[in-house]
């Protein structure tokens, strides 16, 4: 009998499982724990993306009681297109990043325990699977919640440095306080679905019959676009994220970036497109608004940062947004009954969502095999890895290439829809949004063009150029392993970017099932060739074609150059022109964003500060200059100090109550039981 | 015994609780008040027994000897004992001065009859009209808990609000069951040994009874 596509991927969580309690078994053998779980792990990934990916190319819908759950309470699984999709982009990333943990992890080995990491590295990617595969409320948050504590375990994974267990603390805290939103959100929805009386309206079936009274949906649309905005790190709540990514082990962070945040994208398209699928306007414009300002701010963020991984953490923040923007173009073109731009917004929303897991992931191993060769996530140490480190240099290239937006790879696809969904906004029939809607358009080209620069910073300072740092390096290359991880996530990247005609035609089931009408035939007028988002004689692009023209260019700038003895000659790097200049003198990150923080510099806490060293016989011949630079997010400040300093005042004003009197404790219970013989009798 | 004078006995031993309760909320000398909680003792173990032979629940007659062996001659005793071991001779003192203790006493009386109103109306027992005091006297023993400072004070307060349960009980429904009673008689005589372990203990730790000083234990910040 063949199986169907929720038991292959049931099968797989069920793997992953296995491997927690083989983990255990093989403790005591650490070299042995480490290839054996990982290639299990990633076994058990791929065979999860393979049953998404099935479950979205033919469009199934399967659903599942479960034998085990609350008394009376059953659990309930679904696989339908949209969660066999994220099952997809969870599995395939989870795929690339355990062939890639087998030669990482290694680094650990002989300094600390890896069962630990083993263990909850499996049970994370077993509770993002079951996120996406639960069909009612409890399983939902149960698994969400099993996720949120195993990766808080891997976030602090070396707990021996105080700045890690301080940023798994704040993860916990944004984390639990979105889970609790989300709670109330589905209270509310259960509720409403069955009424109070009933406890049936837990299953998201019930949620999906019912019919929910515009302000009651508005609050539950409100509450869990609150706890989930705050899982995928969107302006405002963003600023766990910059914080945790660079403390977890890299593999760990890329999972975290590429896939975690992506599960609170899928909550977000569940409730809203799913559960609730009737909704005003404006709640789009929520979406599309948060997800402009987190997209611009994030980037500039990044600009800002000279940490390779926190750099990167910033872009995460900024490709949610570009997600964010997607879906809330979606939300409003639904809302105004205009499916076929409602299903190309999706589409780009969902497909970036695609491309950023594949990316990021690519760039965080990146990061992750530079920082396990040279013990630095500081960039301005760093520079001429390129030289040490060709495989990793050329495949972190192709990340940076995709997420700048360049053609022909993913990023550039993705973006190009998004646009195509702004630029098709003036069928909308109010005229404010007519206006209004474009010029976020602007607000997202000048995102990608700061994310190109950013990218030619976090590339060019860290591989290109001298080295910076005081000592020689010792540096590797990454073993086999991990360049084997990366390279298939960068191979993934360019087939996303060539034949996205194809990825269109697979997903396409999703929109059908969400918004009622697919891209497919639109897209594919002129066969896989081309991509025709709505007409092809409005805009279209060819993946192949640029592809080929691009390599052809390429090939012709090498053969031109290697044909001819002597043309090309080597010369100092980076000089400028000067002769003898040193390693310290050369370009680095903070002077290559200097510009962007004097154009943006309102937009943060910049402090900046230029000193000559006390010993200076007189100023205009210094003996030594000291540069201070400190940029800080306004957020934390206007936001987060208030809402701390708010709560300990509180804890130490309900302290109090804490007498260490017996006299004080008894008045307490005497008060108490008077009220309540006065009003409750 | 006709009804009438059984309930008028029954309301004298009532006032006669009563009044010891408020003994004990003014008594500042230690042996003067185990005093007054063994005489509260007797009072209801007499209550308790024209109880039972007015209503016919011979049950009572065992719970009314259950109190009279623990409450008026176990139980001080062991009081006895413990402060003449402990040498604490010396007076009682209180939080709140001693007239305005009485003043909120009297407050809790009337609150508890106001309280009672309703019960009284519809109950037809002989003895509806003392389950006021016997609310009273639950609110005045958790009242003394709090105004006094003695470790040993404060069980004998814990032990007189016993007392006004035990008296709510018989006054409100009769009593309760034998093996409620006995349950509650043994978990009263385990809790004076407890008390009385625990005495010798924080005596030697803190060199006073004073709870007062139990403050120390609290974390500072």
């Amino acid at each position: 009998m063949m199986p169907t596509p929720i038991e292959t991927a049931s099968a797989g969580v069920l793997g992953l499982l296995f491997i927690v309690v083989l983990a255990g078994i093989f403790h005591r053998n650490q070299r042995l724990l480490l290839p054996v779980c990982f290639s299990l792990a990633s076994a058990a990934s791929l065979l999860t993306a393979v049953a998404g990916g099935w479950a979205v190319g033919q469009g199934l819908t399967e659903q599942v009681v479960m034998l085990i759950g609350l008394p009376d309470l059953p659990f309930h699984l679904r696989l339908d297109p949209l969660s066999g999709f994220f099952l997809t982009v969870i599995g395939l990333l989870a795929f690339f990043v355990s062939v890639y943990s087998i030669g990482y992890v290694k680094g650990f080995l002989g300094k600390r325990s890896v069962t630990s990491l083993v263990i909850f590295y499996c049970l994370f990617l077993a509770g993002m699977f079951m996120v996406v595969l639960s069909d009612d409320a409890l399983i939902f948050l149960i698994s969400w919640e099993v996720m949120a504590a195993a990766s808080y375990f891997l976030v602090v994974f070396e707990d021996e440095q105080v700045e890690n267990r301080r940023a798994a603390f704040l993860y916990m805290v944004v984390a639990h306080v979105g889970a609790i939103a989300i709670l109330l959100s589905f209270g509310v929805l259960a509720g409403l679905a069955t009424g109070f009386g009933s406890f049936s309206g837990y299953t998201f079936d019930a949620m999906r019959s019912a019919r929910f009274p515009v302000e009651w949906a508005t609050a539950a649309f409100l509450l869990s676009f609150f706890g989930f905005a705050a899982k995928a790190g969107v302006v405002p709540l963003h600023v766990w994220l910059p914080e945790a990514h660079p403390v977890a082990p890299s593999n760990i962070s890329a999972l975290m970036s590429g896939v975690m945040l992506k599960t609170a994208i899928y909550g977000i398209i569940r409730i809203t497109f799913d559960l609730i699928r009737f909704f005003p306007w404006w709640w789009g414009a929520i979406v599309l608004i948060l997800g402009l300002v987190s997209a611009v701010m994030g980037v500039l963020y990044a600009l800002m940062q000279h940490d390779l991984k926190r750099l990167l953490a910033y872009h995460s923040v900024e490709n949610i947004g570009i997600i964010l923007i997607g879906i809330g173009l979606a939300m409003i073109f639904t809302a105004f009954k205009l499916p076929l731009l409602a299903a190309l917004a999706l589409t780009a929303g969902i497909y970036h969502t695609l491309n950023h897991a594949m990316f990021k992931g690519l760039l965080f191993m990146g990061a992750g095999a530079v920082l396990h060769a040279t013990h630095e996530r500081n960039m301005e140490e760093m520079g001429g890895l390129i030289h040490l480190m060709p495989w990793t240099a050329v495949l972190f290239l192709v990340g940076c290439i995709s997420i700048s937006a360049l053609p022909p790879f993913n990023g550039f696809v993705s973006e190009w829809l998004t646009f195509q969904a702004f630029l098709l906004s003036p069928s909308l029939p109010s005229p404010l949004l007519k206006l209004l809607i474009p010029m976020g358009a602007a607000l997202l080209a000048l995102t990608g063009a700061l994310a190109a620069a950013c990218f030619v910073k976090a590339f060019g300072v860290t591989f290109l150029g001298h080295w910076r740092g005081h000592h020689t390096p010792h540096v590797r290359e990454a073993g086999w392993m991990m360049r084997l991880g990366m390279g298939m996530a960068a191979l993934t990247c360019l087939l996303l970017g060539i034949f996205p005609t194809l990825v269109i035609g697979w997903m396409d089931t999703v929109s059908e099932q969400l918004v009622g009408t697919g891209l497919g035939t639109s897209a594919g007028t002129l066969g896989w060739m081309w991509l025709t988002p709505v007409a092809y004689e409005r805009a279209s692009y060819s993946g192949p074609i640029v592809f080929f023209g691009i390599l052809s260019v390429v090939v012709a700038a090498y053969l031109l150059l290697h044909v001819r003895p002597g043309a090309i000659h080597r010369v100092p790097i980076w000089d400028c022109g000067f002769q003898k200049i040193n390693q310290r003198m050369q370009y680095n990150a903070t002077s290559f964003s200097m510009p962007i923080r004097r154009i943006f510099g309102f937009l943060f806490h910049v402090r900046e500060q230029v000193r000559l060293s006390p010993q200076t016989p007189h100023p205009a011949f210094p003996r030594r200059i000291h540069y201070y630079l400190r940029v800080r997010d306004r957020f934390w400040g206007w936001l987060y100090r208030p809402v701390i300093e708010a709560s300990f005042w509180i804890s130490r004003k309900v302290g109090r109550l804490q007498q260490g009197r017996i006299q004080a404790y008894l008045i307490y219970s005497f008060i108490t039981i008077i009220i309540l013989l006065v009003f409750v009798r | 015994m006709n009804l009438t004078i059984a309930a008028n006995i029954n309301s004298f031993l009532a006032a006669l609780v009563l009044l010891t309760a408020f003994g004990m909320l003014v008594q500042r000398r230690m042996y003067g008040l185990i005093h007054l909680f063994a005489w509260q003792g007797l009072f209801l173990s007499v209550s308790t027994a024209i109880v039972g032979f007015v209503a016919g629940k011979h049950h009572l007659y065992i719970s009314s000897l259950l109190t009279l062996s623990l409450k008026v001659v176990l139980l001080p005793y062991i009081l006895h004992v413990l402060i003449y071991r402990l040498r604490i001779q010396k007076e009682v003192d209180t939080v709140v001065n001693v007239p305005l203790t009485m003043l909120i006493g009297i407050a809790l009386v009337i609150f508890s009859y106001h309280l009672t109103a309703p019960v009284r109306e519809l109950s037809t027992l002989v003895t509806r009209s003392t389950l006021a005091v016997a609310l009273a006297t639950v609110m005045i023993g958790l009242l003394m808990m709090i105004t006094r400072r003695h470790a040993v004070t404060q069980i004998i307060g814990f032990l007189a609000m016993e007392n006004g349960l035990f008296f709510a009980a018989t006054s409100a429904t009769y009593g309760m069951p034998l093996v409620v009673e006995l349950g509650v008689a043994l978990d009263i005589l385990i809790a004076a040994f407890i008390f009385g372990i625990f005495f010798f203990h924080i005596h030697t730790t803190f060199d006073s009874l004073d709870v007062e000083k139990m403050a120390r234990l609290k974390e500072s910040d």
